[in-house]
């Protein structure tokens, strides 16, 4: 049989940020795959060191539209390690109580994203009518549905109220009958087990090989999660269990993200019924000292990494972010390998893929020029935009 | 005047003008009851009519790489005039269809495959990745469904020893407990007809968000319009075909009554279409030749075997 290739991606109703996926099909089987990023990146990192420290955390929340609140703690987090402060245990409560309802409207987001890459609407449907009754917690909350920019340097911005405790417990309880339905619904459904069972196999010593993260590394029996391994903020006081499967398929890491929601509804009711008292935030120096900081938070998509770096200005020397996509994404060409064409699709959601916060970096390389450096990418810029007409050669970067 | 009447069949009723009014008033039928399964309010009852007229007024866009232009532009209108040629051999308000011989239910079903043969023909023309496997799909899954589809629809033929749909009819109207017998039949078509119809689960051929648009990638304008109103059109038909095969037609009644009652009964096969629809995901091809073959082809054999025993040893004399 002639072998054919299909381009899925970078514009595919699949995906919903562009990323190629060069699937080379024999039939309908998958015999290889060719992965390309770079279609989204935003020179987030740059401009960070354009912007002081308050500043620049508000830009590190827009890495991602799902997963704000992590990028934002895990910089945030390695400011406050670089001012050598510890932030009252209110504030670290309340980080919590968001991290985790993020973590329940990310994955009930990816049970919708999954249901429709196999065709079951009617779950999609369901499970982001579901999702709204997170957005509301967290409007409540923070008073924002997306970027909640609750996190400020040394603590948070806002406090929680009784009341809105109240409401947030009621919406959570409400939530979790409504999560052991779903759990019930994709366990039993034959169409989404014959869709799901056996699809895209990551085996264990191949998640560990290529580094995998999150709940992709969990659904291959790698017991990791930042929470357990290196707990941050008030984790090692919290009772909730890590979520294993070894089914190693894209059953596995549906199984693993739908009991995850139901360990996050038990944190947040352990942390709402028992919130600390006292300040939500301290002080913290507008220059840092010089020194560098590395940290590590458990992003719904897994292990999410930043670094910070200062050199005793107003601005940070260096902001460098790993989202957790970047340590998935290495898997994906495996696990497509040998299966379907109509699976294709279900593989690369199945990791949740966040594309352009993944995107950190970019090469050009136009003919014969190599690779091209900041300077030379400016003045790229410059000479592209003068042949339309505007000059920004007179604009000041740093 | 008597050549008029021939007109008014194939050109307003039961033709082109009613398939096309009543086949928009499904669909709109069928997305909204879809919507309200998934807690969705859904379109407006215009909605299917405005989507045509907007598809009718749009330019047509063919690909460079179309060898066979005049193939690729004259496809929709077979697919339509295969459906409203198989719809006139449909009873549908009366006892009677309008054209009418012993057979025709054959004819109905051969007809009716038209459509399929049609849209991989266009997948295969448009010469796009996309199309190419699409309309491998279309032809893999035609092999799937229309056998059971076949078997299932002979099984009342056999019972009512007649071949002819609207004798079918008639027969099942004046025995109305003898459609009991027929259940399993029933619901192995109204299965195999989600195949047909491309409907979930079986929606594969244009699986949106493996192959985009399928075997339609590469139409647009008043082409795709024409295509989405074959399909809307088949609906109709096969909805007719059921009621006429299976649930004894109009009982008898003609008229005003007789579509009112043929209205509700094509609506209900319509609802329960939405509600396996609604029910399931999507399958793999290779899931649903296993399926077609392992549980609806012998369920459709069974079928005819206890048709047959009916006929011969319970009721000799019917």
């Amino acid at each position: 049989m002639p072998k054919i290739t299909v381009p899925l991606g970078p514009q595919h109703p699949a995906l919903k940020e562009p990323g190629s996926f060069l699937l080379c099909l024999e039939g309908e089987q998958i015999v290889d795959a060719t992965l390309r990023l770079g279609y989204n990146h935003r020179g987030v990192e740059k401009a960070a060191e354009s912007r002081n420290y308050i500043q620049a955390m508000y830009l590190i929340e827009r890495v991602c539209g799902i997963c704000s609140h992590a990028h934002a703690t895990a910089y945030v987090t390695n400011v406050e390690e670089l001012a050598g402060v510890d932030i009252p245990k209110r504030a670290k409560a309340i980080r919590v109580i968001i991290g985790e309802l993020e973590r329940l409207h990310s994955h009930l987001l990816w049970l919708g994203v999954a249901a429709h890459e196999i065709g079951f609407d009617t779950l999609f449907m369901y499970s982001w009518r579901d999702r709204e009754m997170v957005m509301d917690a967290l409007e409540t909350i923070s008073g924002n549905r997306v970027h909640y920019s609750m996190n400020t340097l040394g603590g948070v911005r806002r406090d929680i109220t009784a009341e809105q405790v109240k409401s947030v417990l009621s919406k959570v309880e409400a939530l979790e009958r409504r999560i052991k339905y779903y759990i019930e619904l994709a366990t039993e459904e034959p169409t989404v087990i014959a869709r799901t069972k056996g699809v895209g196999v990551l085996p264990k010593d191949e998640a560990i090989k290529r580094c995998a993260a999150g709940p992709l590394a969990r659904a291959s029996g790698v017991a990791r999660d930042t929470r357990k391994d290196d707990p941050y903020l008030i984790y090692n006081e919290l009772d909730f269990k890590l979520i294993t499967s070894d089914a190693c398929d894209v059953f596995g890491r549906l199984y693993v993200r739908a009991f995850e929601m139901l360990e996050s509804c038990k944190i947040l009711k352990q942390v709402l019924n028992w919130l600390p008292e006292g300040a939500i935030s301290i002080k913290i120096p507008v220059k840092l000292p010089p020194g560098q900081a590395v940290n590590r938070y458990e992003a719904p998509r897994g292990e999410d990494v930043h670094y910070l770096k200062s050199d005793g200005g107003l601005n940070p020397a260096r902001v460098k972010v790993r989202a957790p996509t970047l340590a998935n994404f290495a898997s994906v060409d495996y696990m497509l390998k040998g299966d379907q064409l109509a699976d294709a699709p279900l593989i690369i959601a199945a990791i949740d893929p966040c594309i352009s916060c993944t995107d950190r970096a970019t090469i050009i390389t136009p003919s014969g020029t190599g690779i091209m450096i900041w300077q030379d990418m400016r003045a790229h810029g410059i000479e592209f935009y003068k042949r339309k007409g505007i000059d920004f050669s007179k604009v000041k970067v740093m | 005047m008597d050549i008029l009447w021939p007109l008014f069949y194939i050109a307003v009723y039961p033709g082109m003008f009613f398939l096309i009014a009543y086949g928009l008033f499904c669909q709109w039928f069928d997305r909204k009851l879809y919507a309200h399964m998934q807690n969705r309010r859904g379109p407006g009852c215009l909605q299917p009519l405005a989507d045509l007229v907007k598809l009718l007024s749009k330019e047509i866009v063919i690909p460079k790489n179309v060898t066979e232009v005049r193939m690729f532009k004259i496809l929709p209108y077979i697919a339509i005039a295969a459906v409203t040629t198989a719809a006139l051999m449909i009873p549908f308000e009366s006892t009677q269809s309008v054209v009418n011989f012993q057979g025709d239910l054959i004819a109905v079903l051969y007809i009716l495959t038209i459509p399929t043969i049609t849209f991989f023909l266009i997948g295969w023309s448009s010469q796009s990745p996309y199309s190419a496997i699409g309309s491998m799909r279309v032809l893999t899954q035609l092999f799937a469904y229309e056998v059971p589809l076949m078997l299932a629809m002979l099984a009342p033929a056999i019972l009512a020893d007649s071949w002819n749909t609207s004798d079918i009819a008639l027969f099942y109207s004046s025995h109305p407990l003898l459609m009991l017998v027929n259940v399993i039949g029933l619901g192995v078509s109204l299965v195999a007809l989600q195949g047909k119809l491309e409907r979930v689960p079986f929606d594969i051929p244009h699986a949106e968000t493996e192959i985009v648009g399928g075997v339609f990638t590469e139409y647009s304008g008043r082409l795709y319009g024409f295509i989405k109103l074959a399909i809307d059109m088949e609906m109709v038909v096969v909805a007719a075909l059921i009621n006429a095969v299976f649930l004894g037609g109009s009982f008898g009644l003609s008229g005003v009554w007789g579509f009112v009652l043929f209205i509700v009964k094509t609506l209900c096969i319509v609802f329960i279409l939405a509600l396996i629809k609604a029910l399931m995901a999507r399958v793999r091809i290779e899931q649903m030749l296993a399926f077609c073959w392992k549980y609806l082809a012998p369920l459709s054999i069974l079928q005819i075997i206890i048709s047959i025993i009916m006929r011969s040893v319970v009721w000799p004399n019917l």
